[in-house]
């Protein structure tokens, strides 16, 4: 069966948990992303966007001295730092930026955490002259200034959210009430794959392009296909842009990496899918970090891009039917594998990235030799200098 | 009879729309709301809509949005706010619909919720991030219980989702007087009232406009076209300005009491 189904669910998951006001909306918009996922002119199109501008494909590069470090590991690199704008992101906002235009939209409004889809959205905005307007924690705009710096560059309006814990969730619970006053005028480009339907299969659809060209890369390096994926997961989307062409490969283990922050047994984490029950936020139904009365409780992570309680429905019933395994790590092991790979291979990841680096210890240990594994490098660490500076 | 449904139908006999007052339980503690709620009841409201607070209120405009706050910040949940339902239903029969987001309800467990709301005497959900399409389970549980299930139709609602919606729809339907949050507004656009009409020439279910309604005039104006009138923003305001008066009831009493009888 297709997933997710015609209402927009994956299992149990997923949805369209929004106000009235947004439905027709998202109606139509199902209706021509289908449509124009299947349409030749578009997919050439975006395909010349991602190869003209954004400098796809990226390299699938063989980390040789991080392998040998590891001892049993064999593991390639998705090189998705090398993107224009340093991550991912810029994958998914071209795409939206171009159904938006197709749709007749003049303005583009997205949230940010760690401020790396913001400056996507922003960057895609300048690209076809939108206005663009961007949500953001005030906490986040503190963690994350030079982000912000670069998408009023790009001619962006930035808006701090001071309301609730003033991060990511709040950036979205803003940029929603704006969709929903302005939303004839208005798209929003959603960040992950989460959200109302249809966006975690546009998203998800937009990112997958991840991981079809690294199987076609690792096939044609190794002869065969890895033993495992491991990327990050905030709210999932460059874990599912590299899951999703391989998740009919079922020898293919899938691992997502969520940020433990101080520990699974505090307080202080964004361990969704490991801690958090079955929850609605933000228009779908997933895993959600909340407490006893169903209040959406704060997350925490030294990477703000992982710093959000809710999860993509996909990965959620990933998790479920055990296709992919999830795991999370730690702050101060985030903060080693960022050191891990600046050291070893010359290449600084994002924080977020991080995680998913220092997850390869654990896995090392409990691999034969000669396992091996594509890991998402989701994002560069530019924007992450500092706050390492600040913690080392 | 549900209240709701009750109340509706005596309106009708006497040739009379609905004043609905929205206030967040909890705001600035549950025994003002259960005091609230009686005095409304002597004022001229003919409904009562409890917002049940949630940690992101992504329909509320700063207003609601600070209420819940405040009502968070005093312990306020489901579990207390059905408790202070049966105190009110001690002394007063006023029909009162719980306005919450999903997730609180999904948690709490959506048959638990609609058994706890009978038992304490609630008639009816709003849910406004509860399209109807997601509401099988919520339906089927409200309606063996007698529970009135609430849903929006906004101005971009396509015609073709209007004959769900009413169906879905037991006690009224609620019509969103603008594209946009919940929060006072000096104007309001005419094409809401054409909205309403729209919406009443397809189903024989009161309907009722709420979200920006905040003067006398306003309500007047909308109380033609609908079946009722809904003030929520406004009144969390007047009981805001008065946090910590002793006359915090009677003030904001006498504040509800202009807006109901503009009806």
């Amino acid at each position: 069966m297709a997933l997710p189904d015609k209402q927009g669910h994956f299992g149990e998951f997923g949805g369209r948990y929004v106000p009235e006001t947004l439905m027709t909306l998202l109606i139509d918009l199902e209706k021509q992303f289908k449509a124009l996922n299947k349409n030749k002119a578009f997919r050439d199109e975006f395909a010349f966007y991602l190869r003209e501008y954004a400098g796809r494909p990226t390299n699938l590069y063989f980390a040789e001295r991080l392998g040998r470090h590891l001892k049993t590991l064999k593991v390639y690199l998705k090189r998705e730092d090398l993107l224009h704008t340093g991550a991912h992101k810029i994958n998914n906002t071209l795409g939206q930026v171009l159904v938006a235009r197709r749709m007749g939209k003049t303005r583009i409004i997205a949230e940010t955490g760690a401020g790396q889809h913001g400056v996507a959205a922003a960057t895609t905005a300048a690209l076809f002259g939108l206005e663009c307007v961007i949500y953001m924690g005030a906490q986040d705009i503190k963690r994350q200034s030079l982000n912000v710096f670069r998408m009023k560059l790009l001619g962006a309006q930035v808006i701090p959210v001071t309301s609730g814990s003033r991060t990511l969730k709040d950036a979205m619970n803003e940029a929603i009430r704006d969709w929903v006053t302005r939303v004839r005028d208005t798209f929003y480009i959603i960040g992950s794959v989460a959200g109302p339907h249809p966006y975690p299969l546009m998203v998800r659809e937009f990112q997958a392009v991840i991981g079809l060209e690294a199987r076609k890369q690792f096939l044609a390096k190794e002869r065969k296909l890895p033993d495992h994926l491991v990327a990050c997961v905030g709210g999932g989307s460059n874990a599912m842009g590299l899951f999703h062409a391989f998740y009919k490969d079922k020898g293919v283990g899938m691992i997502g990496v969520e940020a433990a922050g101080k520990g699974l047994n505090t307080r202080e984490h964004s361990a969704t899918l490991k801690k958090g029950p079955v929850g609605v936020m933000h228009g779908s139904k997933s895993n959600l970090l909340q407490d006893k009365d169903g209040q959406v409780r704060v997350a925490h992570s030294v990477a703000a891009g992982l710093d959000y309680p809710g999860v993509g429905p996909e990965h959620a019933y990933y998790q479920k039917t055990g296709r992919a395994q999830y795991v999370a790590v730690d702050d101060k092991a985030a903060i080693r594998g960022f050191k891990m790979l600046s050291r070893l291979e010359g290449i600084i990841p994002a924080l977020e990235t991080a995680h998913a680096l220092a997850y390869l210890e654990t896995l090392a240990r409990k691999s034969k030799k000669g396992t091996t594994v594509i890991v998402n490098l989701s994002g560069r660490g530019d924007k992450d200098v500092n706050t390492i500076q600040g913690i080392l | 009879m549900n209240r709701i449904t009750r109340k509706f139908a005596q309106l009708k006999k006497q040739g009379k729309k609905a004043f609905i007052a929205f206030i967040t339980a909890g705001d600035p503690n549950l025994k003002a709301t259960g005091e609230l709620a009686l005095a409304f009841d002597k004022a001229g409201v003919d409904i009562v809509e409890l917002g049940v607070p949630f940690s992101d209120p992504m329909a509320d405009g700063p207003v609601i949005q600070a209420s819940s706050k405040r009502a968070l910040d005093q312990g306020t949940n489901l579990h207390k706010i059905f408790d202070c339902v049966r105190r009110i239903r001690q002394k007063s029969d006023i029909p009162i619909a719980l306005m919450t987001y999903y997730n609180p309800v999904f948690h709490f467990g959506e048959e638990k919720a609609i058994k706890a709301a009978v038992k304490a005497g609630v008639d009816g959900f709003i849910i406004p991030d509860l399209p109807c399409q997601e509401a099988g389970d919520l339906i089927k549980y409200a309606r063996k219980a007698n529970i009135a299930t609430v849903f929006f139709v906004a101005p971009t609602t396509m015609p073709a989702r209007i004959k769900p919606i009413a169906r879905g729809s037991k006690g009224f339907i609620y019509y969103v007087s603008l594209t946009g949050v919940t929060g006072p507004r000096q104007v309001l656009s005419k094409d809401a009232i054409a909205g309403i009409r729209r919406v009443r020439r397809m189903t024989q279910k009161p309907v009722c406009v709420g979200f920006g309604i905040s003067t006398p005039a306003q309500v007047k104006v909308f109380s033609r076209a609908a079946d009722g009138v809904i003030v929520g923003s406004a009144i969390v305001q007047a009981i805001e300005k008065n946090i910590g008066r002793r006359d915090l009831v009677k003030n904001v009493v006498r504040f509800v009491q202009n807006l109901s009888c503009a009806v």
